[in-house]
């Protein structure tokens, strides 16, 4: 990491604190913001975070490990979650499955080499009347055939 | 010692605690309550497991610890009482209304054996091949609750590998049960903060950040969390077979030097109960084992003190006499390395603030390989230095770069008291039958000042003994030389002593009030260090700061279990000792004055003593790379 950038981070979380208060509680609030902006949430920038609220690197570390929304590993821009609990499985998930990793050429767990997508599992996201459903970033798509969810991709940025 | 209403914990993860009325005579101050259909009065908001424990009444425990806050993970202390519809831990339930409860139904028995069942599911390894065994609380209570097969299985494959990155501690956490001790000892006891729980479910371990090796995240290696796992999934890092080796090689002059704390706490791995020194003994049972040379660290502890507390002096008179404003006042004492790795790694800004004076282990590694090499005539090439210490940060100590002043290796091993009962029963010695002997020459004789290094306030009590007497020529003002006010286990303690009559050369300290404050636990150490960041400390001269609860007594590196009531019984066959020998300033130990007359002949603080007695830190600042 560079130095401007890794300023350019310590700034943006500095900020962040700021809004949020220098409390424990807002740790959650923090790293969402970070996430979304970068797609993951850096060693350096968990030091910061830490460091900033007064608390130890590895707590940070614990909470996004926790959480499988959050991640420490670089990410692609979009994220596509696929839900993967019984409704969704018994409404054709594996159809899904199949489709989209035939158009992005990656499996589960994978990002696409122009970083564009990563695409993942999730668990129940309460969509089980409307299956299949998959998240992409934070939208969510229900009533999903192969066909649309490639063309759903497609009008991704 | 816990500290119950840490702010850093959030809300939701502090136990729910009631008000308890300081006075229990007051109506409502009790409550009574039937524990078994036996009816007893408990104070009101004692917890189930206190009234019970009150009562005689035997619950069992895994994840609570005396010195932890509360956390209710493991599971095992449930009981009924009657109106719940589920169990309910004993640990985290408040009594505040008269309830029934039973901790020995047919529910309890069998859900507590399923619990441990569940632990030893995951619990990888076999006993007999463990060094927690008999010593082991899960075993222990495997044992009681007629846990004799895996009824859900065993797990036959390690998941994690063994991380033996760290000089000072090996984590085998394919033997964690998640009770979260040391994190709890990590985070709330020292406030270190390198273990935490790693990711959710099935998947959950204790890590590090970024499941990083222990050498590479900050780990002050003070090994509290060793003394508080209640499995062998944390342990020292030994090295007797080392040790073994070079006792066994007849080329070699090993030499094993003791430090104060294990004395007063080895017999306790013999069944002995805390509270009793062996030190005679144990002389016996090293020379026994085959060391060539059993030494006495106090003797260096004395030299400390003399290092020390000259150093102390001339910072002193650098700030009164010649107004020098560079001068880092008050001085930090520098004998507890879990406490140096700790400033390094927290406050690198303040290392200046540190005594120079190396800790007495490293002191005597310098000593034996030029002073006695050279008296014994034996290349220093040859010689092996031990040291037993009640500490696992020392094995760290020992492995740093700088401390090779003798041009060797100062100090070889360092040895915990724990392996030093694995070796003495290893040899087929039973300690406590031992016949007493002494220490060898040259190093033989040490003073009380030396011994009681082992107690939080020794340092401090040991440094007032000689410097008062140094600059007044008169004993300090105690009775019986028990310098009172650095006794005890409280965090931070605070006291002074006036310096008057001075003699001639010290005419500058006519009048000054020296003030000193004694720190154990990294937790206090990090409230004297914002004391300091604030100016709050400006009138203070010497601060002295133990890694580890207790001081050396509690070490990482001691007989486990360790809790304030074993602490306490330590700290008295310590100041029993010192009180029984008639020789108790350091000053005045005749060996220390000879090394003075014949090698380090230029006094305390002089150059050779600087190279060989004297250190440098390194700033190491909290970033993780």
């Amino acid at each position: 990491m560079l130095v401007f950038e890794k300023n350019a981070l310590s700034e943006e979380i500095e900020l962040l604190v700021d809004k949020y208060g220098m409390d424990r509680s807002s740790l959650l609030q923090i790293l969402q913001d970070i996430q979304r902006k970068h797609n993951h949430i850096s060693d350096f920038a968990q030091q910061e975070i830490a460091r900033l609220l007064n608390i130890h690197p590895v707590e940070v570390n614990s909470v996004i490990s926790f959480y499988s929304f959050l991640h420490s590993e670089p990410q692609g821009r979009n994220t596509i979650k696929l839900c993967q609990t019984i409704s969704c499985d018994m409404a054709g998930k594996q159809n899904i499955e199949d489709a989209l990793t035939r158009e992005l050429g990656i499996s589960f767990g994978e990002t696409t080499k122009d970083k564009k997508f990563t695409l993942e599992h999730t668990n129940c996201m309460g969509m089980c009347d409307q299956g299949p459903a998959m998240l992409i970033n934070e939208k969510v798509f229900t009533r999903l055939d192969p066909e649309k969810a490639v063309n759903i991709l497609k009008e991704v940025e | 010692m816990a500290k119950e209403n840490n702010p850093r914990i959030p809300v939701s993860q502090q136990p729910f605690k009631v008000q308890k009325p300081e006075d229990t005579t007051t109506i409502g101050g009790t409550i009574s309550i039937e524990i078994n259909e036996k009816k007893v009065t408990v104070p009101f908001g004692a917890t189930i497991l206190e009234a019970c424990k009150e009562n005689q009444i035997h619950v069992p425990t895994l994840c609570h610890h005396p010195d932890l806050c509360v956390a209710g993970v493991c599971r095992i202390c449930v009981v009924e009482v009657d109106g719940m519809r589920t169990l309910q831990t004993s640990c985290t339930f408040p009594i505040t209304s008269p309830i029934k409860i039973h901790t020995s139904t047919p529910m309890v028995r069998k859900a507590r054996r399923h619990i441990i069942d569940l632990l030893l599911s995951e619990h990888y390894g076999e006993c007999y091949s463990c060094f927690r065994n008999e010593n082991c609380e899960l075993q222990t209570l495997a044992k009681e609750y007629g846990v004799d097969n895996y009824t859900f299985g065993h797990i036959t494959t390690p998941k994690f590998q063994v991380d033996r990155s760290s000089a000072s501690v090996v984590r085998d956490m394919n033997k964690c049960i998640l009770c979260k001790r040391c994190v709890r000892t990590c985070i709330d006891l020292q406030e270190v903060g390198c273990l935490e729980a790693i990711d959710r479910g099935h998947e959950t371990h204790v890590g590090t950040f970024l499941d990083k090796p222990l050498s590479d995240v900050i780990c002050i290696n003070c090994g509290q969390c060793i003394n508080r796992c209640p499995t062998g999934a944390l342990r020292a890092n030994d090295p007797s077979d080392q040790i073994w080796n070079a006792i066994d090689d007849p080329t070699k002059h090993v030499v094993i030097q003791t430090a104060p704390s294990p004395r007063a706490a080895i017999g306790e791995e013999f069944g002995i109960e805390p509270g009793q020194s062996f030190t005679g003994e144990l002389n016996t049972a090293l020379k026994r084992i085959g060391f060539d040379k059993v030494f006495d660290t106090n003797y260096t502890a004395d030299l400390t003190i003399m290092e020390e507390g000259t150093e102390l002096l001339n910072r002193l008179k650098k700030a009164l006499v010649d107004k020098d404003e560079s001068v880092k006042l008050p001085q930090f004492t520098s004998c507890s390395p879990g406490w140096i790795k700790f400033i390094e790694h927290f406050y690198p800004e303040y290392l200046d603030y540190l005594s120079t004076a190396k800790s007495p282990q490293q002191m005597f590694g310098a000593i034996t390989k030029t002073f006695y090499a050279k008296e014994a005539k034996i290349n220093p090439e040859d010689i092996v230095t031990v040291a037993l210490m009640p500490c696992s940060a020392k094995k760290f100590e020992c492995n740093r770069p700088e401390m090779n002043s003798s041009g060797f290796k100062d100090v070889d091993y360092g040895l915990t008291t724990r392996e030093m009962a694995k070796m003495i029963k290893e040899a087929g010695i039973y300690l406590p039958e031992m016949p007493k002997s002494h220490f060898d020459d040259p190093f033989g004789d040490a003073s009380g000042a030396g011994l009681i290094f082992g107690a939080t306030g020794g340092v401090m009590e040991a440094a007032l003994r000689t410097v008062y007497e140094l600059v007044t020529g008169r004993e300090v003002p105690f009775k019986n030389l028990n310098i009172t006010p650095c006794r005890g286990f409280e965090g931070i303690k605070q006291a002074s002593v006036k310096l008057e009559n001075c003699v001639e050369a010290y005419k500058f300290l006519e009048g000054v009030e020296v003030k000193f404050i004694v720190a154990h636990g990294t937790a206090n150490a990090t409230k004297v260090m914002e004391m300091l960041r604030k100016g709050e400390l400006n009138d203070v001269h010497f601060v002295e700061i133990m890694a580890c609860p207790g001081g050396c007594l509690g070490g990482g590196g001691q007989p486990i279990p360790t809790s304030e009531e074993i602490r306490t019984k330590r700290a008295q066959a310590i100041y029993a000792e010192d009180e029984s020998l008639e020789l108790r300033k350091s000053h005045e130990n005749p060996h220390v004055k000879l090394l003075y007359e014949k090698f380090l002949t230029e006094g305390p603080c002089s150059k050779l003593s600087h190279q060989l007695l004297h250190t440098h830190y390194t700033k190491r600042g909290k970033f993780i790379l």
